[in-house]
């Protein structure tokens, strides 16, 4: 009685953790299968309406904790240089990230009233990612920056 | 719930013409992602606020448009050139198309 007990207890705990190493695999996967660096840019082409050509590099700076311990509310500051007058403003800051279920994050529409082209907002991130941030200058042009983003604990409710 | 929402504003009273001030904004809100499932498994449906809209002397000084990636009661800041004495306004929409409206006014001295 006592053997038979046993090793139904190890069959059973076996099983367990074979169903558990499958649950945390699909977990993974399905993770993987959220937004990609392929969906952040199908996001955000989605949003920039004509604009003229690609992004560039520079103008952009993307500040955020390097390792951010609660992935539920990680502060992000985006600026971007301007001058921020009716001839030359920034009139859109776009910023998504490719690690969380959906990549869009935040669009900001601006004008030359705000005066200064800096933003500041709290994400949610569900996993270490980029976050990548476009501005839309008011001549069409892009500019672009990213940020690796270390999470320790995940945001989303995950 | 909704009794549970207050926007708050942090906004300077007075300014110089010409200066730029920071100002900050939260309002308290789940921000429901549509991603969480309650003890019964169902998905909770998506509810956040997905708009913020600030005027000043009813002129757009910019919009937010914001995504289920914005942690919960989120904490909005940005600039204001501020040339003459006015109201700031804000409005923020959720996916319910409730609205929550706040207002400060700035004096230039």
């Amino acid at each position: 009685m006592t053997r038979m007990g046993l090793l139904n207890r190890r069959s059973a705990l076996l099983a367990a953790t074979g169903a558990a190493t499958g649950a945390i695999a699909t977990v993974i996967a399905s993770r993987n299968a959220w937004a990609t660096q392929d969906s952040v840019k199908e996001w955000l082409a989605g949003q920039i309406k004509g604009a003229k050509d690609g992004a560039k590099d520079g103008k952009v700076t993307l500040k955020a904790p390097e390792i951010a311990e609660n992935g539920n509310a990680v502060p992000v500051t985006v600026s971007v240089e301007s001058e921020m007058s009716e001839k030359s403003y920034v009139k859109a800051i776009y910023v998504a990230a490719d690690g969380n279920p959906n990549p869009g994050v935040v669009t900001w529409e601006l004008t030359p009233l705000a005066g200064k082209a800096e933003v500041q907002f709290r994400a949610r991130l569900a996993q270490t990612q980029k976050l990548v941030a476009v501005a839309e200058m008011n001549d069409g042009s892009l500019f672009t920056a990213s940020r690796e983003i270390k999470v320790t604990i995940g945001g989303c409710g995950g | 719930m909704s009794d549970d929402i207050k926007p708050r504003l942090r906004v300077p009273t007075t300014a110089k013409k010409g200066e730029v001030v920071e100002i900050k904004t939260l309002i308290t809100h789940l921000m429901e992602t549509g991603q969480r499932k309650d003890a019964d498994g169902k998905i909770v449906p998506r509810l956040i606020v997905n708009t913020m809209k600030v005027t000043y002397n009813d002129k757009p000084v910019l919009t937010a448009k914001l995504e289920p990636a914005i942690a919960a009661n989120p904490f909005l800041s940005f600039f204001l050139r501020v040339e003459e004495s006015g109201t700031l306004k804000f409005t923020w929409t959720d996916d319910n198309d409730q609205s929550w409206t706040a207002e400060s006014k700035i004096d230039v001295a």
